[in-house]
């Protein structure tokens, strides 16, 4: 599988045309949310509830895809399924590619924020 | 159609998604196209949202905490009842089964993350379009529900009215039987009967082209007619010449009544039968032969008066025959193969009933049994007359209702008829109608009119034309006597029949003077064996037996004056009841 790119800059500028002013609180919000997510990801797991953790990684991703972070949502596609299948070993893995992949992005972001 | 279903205008959404940034881009997203955003975090939020603002659209995130997006979509598609709310599915899900969970809950649509402006914006038009077609449609269904329930109220309420016009009739009679829907009238068919004020009854059944409305505006005004005419004595062949004229002038071109006139005469046991328009009738004999009275003139309000033919056949009938008219609802019912029930199913059921069996009750049971659906005999309408004993029926009562004025009390009045005015017209109904303002007299109408029309009769006959009723004693003398009586009225220059009518109270009630005067030459009364008690009635002169008998039964007196040509009768009547007639009461 090919790896995707950190951020699609086509949707990031569409974005930017739609949010206007809002583009930035959009940014935070989007980076305190997954802040928030990857702690929640890391309980699932310590608690090893599959079923949390695949609906946390879920809705992670959906917000990867529209914000135009697709290989962070590509991860997450991962955490989601090892989460239904009840395969939570890998998950720490996983876990670890997601915070390394968010940090990027973040980074990615805040360049993209201040253009 | 009350607004555009083009014209954008801004509509009221409601988006619930517990994730912030989801929300946000497609808040901004939403906002952009013009539209006014709700925003809700969970499902009990989107629900509470929808209860207090009432949104256009819905888009909703299947997964939410403390209520999910299916149980929230579920509870928003109670809440809005008949309404049209489009419900939209915000996703990232991709297994079928997950997808088709969100449709089963009352979802409508889906539109999968990342969110597309371009899609977005179609979608929430095209479900805009579908929620505007749907109200349009559902206010138009109201409307009609509305409406026809405002109409099936109307229709009882003219019901109502028709029946007050039509209830004073003797449809319940016990030689009578008739089927007929509740709302027949506006199906147009109609059916009255009225008993004669001196005996014997009359019966019509019509069937108006057409349904609705247009077919009872036309029973109503025949009602009036119907039982306006037979309470004052006309007879069928007036009612008829009454109603074709009536219907003529009333109803629009193409439009008619199909009518039957039934006079039973118990009296002479026969029936006088008009078919116009109808099926065959079936007279169905005591012994169970069956005779057919078919239709020979055209039905009701399309000649015009002088084409009119208003001649009644004479059936001579016996006591236990029936007589079955019907409209053709019942030849035109059909079986679960389409197969018409028609003359032959009718034919059929009554040859092939029990003797017991009412020929009624064989036919209305047959084609029951015939018709695809029981609702069929709704359209139907059927009557039948049982010829009966005279003595038997002289119990239904004439139900007109008294009227609550006192009336005149005295009064005096004549009335004479001249010359070629004696074959034309009879003086009987107008002559009856001002006895019957005396309410007392009402319920005498009978005796009234038998004694009006025993006087006129024999001034006419024996007094002006000279007719001898030796005559009428033999089958061919028969002939001879009406073949001279229509002769001798060709040529009644200078003569008249004078009635004159005295009326005054009395202490228990009012008495009644009438006088017959005619221009004949009168009779020997002081030598008629009917007024010398002494010897036999039988062969008289002016006066036969049964004519005199009659007169002296019903009357308190009755006095020949003159040669023989002027009669004299007291007619007395007495208060029901001492305080049911304010007359008396209160002038004495």
């Amino acid at each position: 599988m090919a790896e995707k790119p950190h951020l699609d800059d086509e949707a990031l500028a569409e974005l930017q045309d739609v949010m206007e002013d809002e583009f930035d609180v959009l940014m935070r919000t989007f980076l305190n949310d997954s802040r928030e997510r990857i702690a929640s990801l890391k309980l699932a797991v310590s608690e090893q509830d599959a079923e949390a953790l695949a609906h946390v990684a879920h809705s992670f991703k959906g917000s990867c895809i529209n914000i135009g972070a697709p290989h962070l949502g590509e991860l997450c596609r991962a955490a989601e399924s090892a989460g239904k299948e009840q395969q939570l070993a890998g998950v720490p893995a996983i876990i670890e590619a997601i915070e390394a992949e968010f940090r990027i992005v973040t980074e990615l972001l805040q360049e993209f924020m201040v253009r | 159609m009350e607004e555009s279903i083009a014209e954008p205008k801004p509509l009221t959404i409601l988006i619930a998604d517990d994730s912030d940034t989801d929300r946000l881009i497609l808040a901004a997203l939403v906002r952009r196209l013009g539209h006014r955003v709700l925003e809700a975090k969970n499902g009990q939020e989107a629900v509470q949202l929808f209860q207090d603002c009432d949104p256009d659209i819905v888009l909703l995130d299947a997964l939410m905490p403390v209520m999910d997006g299916m149980e929230a979509a579920r509870q928003i598609k109670i809440l809005a009842g008949e309404r049209m709310v489009p419900l939209i599915f915000l996703t990232s899900l991709s297994e079928a089964e997950d997808l088709a969970k969100c449709l089963d809950a009352g979802g409508d649509d889906f539109l999968s993350k990342p969110y597309n402006r371009v899609i977005l914006e179609a979608k929430i038009n095209a479900f805009n379009r579908m929620r505007l077609m749907h109200r349009a449609l559902s206010r138009q269904r109201d409307l009609i529900r509305e409406r026809n329930e405002q109409l099936l109220q109307e229709q009882e309420v003219a019901k109502r009215v028709f029946d007050n016009v039509a209830h004073t009739g003797c449809l319940d009679a016990f030689n009578i039987r008739h089927h007929a829907s509740p709302l027949a009238l506006f199906n147009g068919d109609v059916l009255f009967a009225a008993p004669f004020p001196a005996g014997g009854m009359l019966v019509f059944i019509g069937d108006f082209t057409g349904h609705g409305l247009p077919a009872a505006v036309g029973a109503m005004p025949l009602a009036e007619i119907f039982y306006g005419m037979v309470t004052k004595g006309f007879k069928g062949a007036d009612v008829l010449r009454e109603f074709n004229q009536k219907l003529k002038q009333i109803l629009p071109p193409g439009m008619f009544c199909c009518g039957g006139m039934i006079e039973a005469d118990f009296k002479h046991n026969q029936l006088q039968v008009w078919n116009g328009g109808l099926p065959d009738g079936w007279l169905v004999r005591a012994n169970g032969d069956l005779e057919l009275v078919p239709s020979r003139h055209l039905p009701l309000g399309i000649l015009s008066s002088d084409r009119f033919d208003d001649s009644m056949d004479t059936l001579p009938t016996e006591p236990g025959d029936r007589l079955l008219m019907l409209t053709d609802g019942f030849l035109e019912s059909r079986n679960t193969e389409g197969r018409l029930f028609g003359d032959s199913g009718i034919r059929w059921a009554l040859e092939s009933r029990t003797v017991s069996q009412h020929p009624f009750d064989a036919v209305l049971e047959a084609v029951k049994q015939f018709s695809a659906s029981a609702a069929d005999t709704d359209d139907l309408t059927m009557c039948s007359v049982e010829m009966v004993d005279e003595v038997g029926i002289s119990i239904i009562q004439d139900r007109t209702e008294p009227s609550p004025l006192p009336g005149p009390m005295e009064w005096h009045c004549e009335y004479e008829i001249r010359e070629r005015t004696l074959g034309d017209f009879s003086p009987l109904p107008l002559l009856l109608h001002i006895c019957m303002e005396v309410p007392g007299l009402r319920r005498k109408s009978g005796e009234i009119y038998t004694l009006l029309a025993e006087l006129y009769s024999n001034a006419l006959e024996h007094g002006v034309l000279e007719l001898s009723s030796h005559w009428k004693q033999s089958a061919e003398g028969f002939d001879q006597y009406y073949e001279e009586r229509r002769r001798r009225l060709s040529r009644v220059e200078g003569h008249f029949i004078r009635f004159s009518l005295s009326h005054s109270m009395t202490s228990s009630g009012g008495r009644l003077r009438i006088v017959c005067e005619d221009s004949g030459s009168g009779f020997d009364f002081h030598n008629h064996p009917i007024l010398n008690e002494d010897q036999r009635p039988g062969r008289a002169g002016r006066y036969a037996g049964r004519g005199l008998l009659l007169l002296k039964r019903l009357a308190e007196s009755v006095t020949f004056h003159q040669q023989g040509n002027q009669v004299e009768i007291i007619f007395d009547w007495e208060v029901a009841g001492s305080s049911s007639n304010p007359a008396s009461s209160h002038r004495q």
